[in-house]
């Protein structure tokens, strides 16, 4: 049952999006999520889509796998759609009983709809596409002028590195708790809210005992192997910058050029107002 | 009371793309009172097995009886099946959580919804059957030795006073001493209250000892279901499936094959030093 | 001087009961001597609580003595600057499989050694080669640890230390979690590890027939060492290893009931061979 959360899932393929230096990744997916909230026209949305697209079929990922990430933020995308819908004031569509739709509303909810489903494709296309150890190198990397302000950034990425690691573990060992508390009589679905909470009890304290003993296990271990913080380290796999990354690099700068030209300052020097438009 | 399993099938959907078979067509048929050693190595769908039999598993196919009745029907109570049918599972002193050792094993018999009387009553009798010692009983259970923690969770099971015991590996961890300490306390358990058990393993040499019966799995198959001697015999075939028959049985296959007229269906050790000894007076 | 020396070596640590009061002192290891030589396969014994994993834990600088003095390649435990050349000359495995791997590949965890001490790249990638062929786990480099059986996972965390050059390795029950195909994996990888590579060797285990290969035994009880000797000479004392908390293989244990009840048939019988040689030559 737990096993069906996916936690930065990987899928496996040899595209170029795939052999991308992280870093790239990380900068494109951020400059991404960027020209989604300056575009304000259905032209920019449609540029943003279209790119959208090309790089998913770049990347050889299965477009199932994209929805598939799209199931946790349901909820989240409905509420919006809805308070959107309704609470914006304006010139009113449909009225049903007190409340109103509106044309305001229509648009911002389309518009807040789209955003979101754009920016959580456009993140999965990343962490499909990068394996979590070299999303971590990743980061350390560009994380690393922080280092000025003191910020542990080398120690960050390992937490980062070593939570990725244990997840699954400890996701398989609340199963099996679970499963043994169950086998002796608890019940962790019904009752009301307190009553839910308490029957939690017997499944994290143990939970939470195992994951010191292992925490503490691995921190010898560490030792044992010398590990002594980022200092005096090499890296196995260090991160190289090659002509592909610096394309990349290009092609998302035009693209952001383009979304923000097409989406923005274009309709509004013709000013065609389409239902999407301003 | 018995508990039958009718072609069971139980496929389930791995990492890979490809569906795993964990249980291939499963029919057994466990009786009152029976000592049963479940055999078989990592992965050979043995603990999927065990887990069918208090529901917490639904098989794909295949019905599980329970005293004759389905306990996948829609109204079958699977939460009294699952106090009648008890199941330890492997290191089962991961899942202590009480102040007290006491209060841990009335987690049990609290959940079944008895009087506080009935629950206490209960608890002093599992902690008694698995002879973990009185002064203890107030004691944080992390602060107890393995083999003492371990104890602790077959009490917390035994307080729902199952007709079943199932245990998943119980000796998995313990030095020898200990290994032979909690057989030798599941053997007494028997004895003294009749109770059906089923004892997980991937030792044939710890269950040779103990059981009447020994059902050994692989690929999610049943591959033999006798008594140990019986299936002691294929040993050659066991050890191609990566198990192997207790080393009393390797010697005696040795000494049969020097010429030393010795029945080899010798499994354990007092039984093979009886036919060495008998060979050599005569 | 041995690769592993220790000298009336003491351990003990301060119970306190829930309020931070102290309740006693408990000896976990008292004064053992220990010294092992270059290329020695060496196996300690005993049961759960005997003391034979705080004494390992001394050996990697993880602990520090409370008395007496632990040497490995001549340097003190005790020496702060040293630590790291200890811990790098003298390689630990732990006993849960899960909980020492760090990285999420196969190949990442075993390069983790060498990427602390400071290897350059292309060496890392040659040390992680060489090692996982060592234990035959090459094939799996690109895998993830999670898919892997008890036995592979402890095959990696042993290459992980082989990759950082050590002059020994300590396994600390290192088949205590797995299951019998496992433990043999791992066995017959540490063993081809002294015989080929000449690591020295100290295992660390419950399981008899785990130390038959041995150099040399120790036999751990309350903190001390209780016996001393080839296996052979260990096994030959099945009543004082029963004591101990111990058993001893089925082999041994019916030599032993054989000769007991007049048969005349040599101590410390090993293997089956050897006990079927024994009654031929009754016959």
């Amino acid at each position: 049952m737990l096993r069906d959360i996916t936690l930065g899932q990987y899928y496996q393929s040899d595209s170029v999006i795939h052999k991308l230096d992280p870093r790239v990744k990380l900068v494109s997916t951020i400059l991404f999520i960027i020209s989604l909230f300056v575009v304000d026209h259905i032209i920019g949305y449609l540029i943003a889509g279209l790119f959208l697209a090309v790089v998913i079929r770049i990347s050889k990922v299965p477009f199932k796998f994209m929805v598939r990430g799209m199931k946790s933020i349901v909820v989240l995308l409905l509420i919006t759609v809805i308070f959107n819908l309704f609470l914006t004031p304006g010139e009113a569509l449909v009225t049903i009983w007190k409340l109103k739709i509106t044309k305001e509303g229509l648009r911002i909810a389309v518009k807040m709809a789209i955003r979101l489903v754009f920016l959580i494709i456009g993140s999965s296309v990343m962490t499909l596409t990068t394996t979590p150890n070299n999303l971590t190198d990743g980061l350390e990397s560009i994380m690393k002028p922080l280092k000025i302000f003191r910020v542990p950034v080398h120690e960050v990425a390992m937490m980062m590195a070593i939570a990725l690691r244990f997840i699954p573990i400890l996701l398989e060992e609340t199963d099996k708790i679970m499963k043994a508390q169950i086998a002796r009589g608890a019940d962790f679905e019904s009752g009301n809210l307190i009553k839910k909470a308490k029957s939690l009890v017997p499944l994290l304290v143990p939970l939470f005992i195992s994951a010191f003993r292992r925490a503490n296990d691995l921190a010898m271990a560490m030792e044992a192997r010398c590990y002594r913080g980022g200092e005096h380290r090499t890296k196995m796999k260090p991160l190289q910058y090659k002509k592909r990354d610096a394309a990349a690099y290009t092609v998302v700068v035009v693209y952001l050029a383009v979304c923000i030209i097409g989406g923005r300052i274009l309709p509004g020097l013709i000013d065609i107002n389409g239902i999407f438009g301003r | 009371m018995s508990i039958i399993l009718n072609h069971v099938n139980y496929i389930y959907d791995g990492d890979t793309e490809i569906p795993v078979k964990a249980l291939d067509d499963v029919s057994i048929k466990i009786e009152d009172g029976e000592f049963i050693g479940l055999i078989g190595h990592t992965g050979s769908g043995k603990s999927t097995l065990v887990q069918h039999l208090n529901g917490l598993v639904k098989p794909t196919s295949g019905g599980v009886y329970y005293n004759g009745e389905d306990i996948h029907d829609g109204d079958y109570d699977l939460k009294t099946l699952r106090s009648k049918v008890g199941l330890v599972f492997q290191y089962p002193e991961h899942q202590l959580f009480e102040v007290d050792v006491f209060s841990d094993v009335c987690f049990g018999p609290k959940n079944l919804g008895l009087p506080k009387r009935e629950v206490e009553l209960r608890a002093f009798d599992a902690l008694r059957q698995v002879g973990f010692p009185e002064e203890f009983f107030y004691q944080s259970p992390f602060e107890l030795s393995g083999g003492q923690k371990r104890r602790v969770a077959i009490a917390g099971v035994l307080a729902m006073k199952p007709e079943v015991l199932v245990l998943d590996e119980p000796t998995a961890g313990l030095d020898p001493k200990g290994r032979d300490e909690i057989l030798e306390q599941i053997k007494r358990l028997r004895e003294e209250t009749k109770i059906t058990v089923v004892l997980v393993s991937h030792s044939m040499e710890d269950v040779a000892k103990y059981v009447g019966r020994i059902i050994v799995m692989n690929r999610g198959k049943v591959m033999f279901d006798d008594v140990p001697k019986e299936v002691f015999r294929h040993y050659k075939e066991l050890e191609a499936v990566g198990l192997a028959a207790p080393q009393v049985t390797y010697i005696m296959h040795a000494l049969r094959e020097k010429g030393f007229p010795v029945n080899t269906q010798a499994t354990t050790i007092a039984e093979a030093k009886e036919e060495i000894l008998r060979v050599f007076r005569t | 001087m041995g690769i592993i020396q220790t000298k009336k070596l003491v351990f003990e640590y301060i119970r306190r009961d829930e309020e931070g009061n102290v309740e006693g002192i408990t000896r976990a290891v008292d004064e053992v001597d220990l010294d092992v030589s270059q290329g020695q396969f060496i196996a300690i014994l005993g049961h759960n609580g005997s003391g034979k994993s705080t004494l390992a834990k001394h050996i990697n600088a993880i602990l520090a003595p409370t008395e007496g003095t632990v040497w490995v390649d001549g340097m003190d435990t005790q020496d702060e600057e040293k630590v790291w050349d200890i811990r790098q000359r003298a390689g630990m495995v732990f006993q849960n499989p899960d909980n020492q791997i760090i990285g999420q590949v196969v190949e990442e965890d075993v390069g983790f050694g060498p990427e602390n001490m400071g290897v350059p790249t292309k060496e890392i990638w040659e040390r992680v080669e060489e090692s996982l062929k060592a234990v035959g786990m090459y094939e799996f480099r690109k895998h993830s640890p999670n898919k892997l059986s008890g036995g592979q996972k402890q095959r990696v965390s042993i290459a992980g230390v082989i990759a950082m050059h050590p002059k020994c390795i300590i396994l600390d029950e290192p088949t205590a979690m797995l299951d019998p195909n496992g433990r043999k994996e791992v066995i017959r990888a540490v063993r081809a590890l002294n015989d080929v590579e000449e690591v020295t060797v100290v295992l660390i285990t419950h399981y008899m027939e785990e130390i038959i290969y041995a150099d040399k035994v120790f036999v751990m009880d309350r903190g001390h060492v209780e016996m001393e000797g080839t296996p052979r000479e260990i096994f030959s004392q099945v009543e004082k290893l029963k004591s101990l908390r111990l058993d001893v293989p089925q082999v041994t244990l019916l030599a032993h009931e054989l000769k007991r009840n007049g048969l005349n048939i040599p101590d410390g019988i090993l293997t089956i061979k050897e006990l079927t040689e024994a009654l031929e030559s009754l016959k």
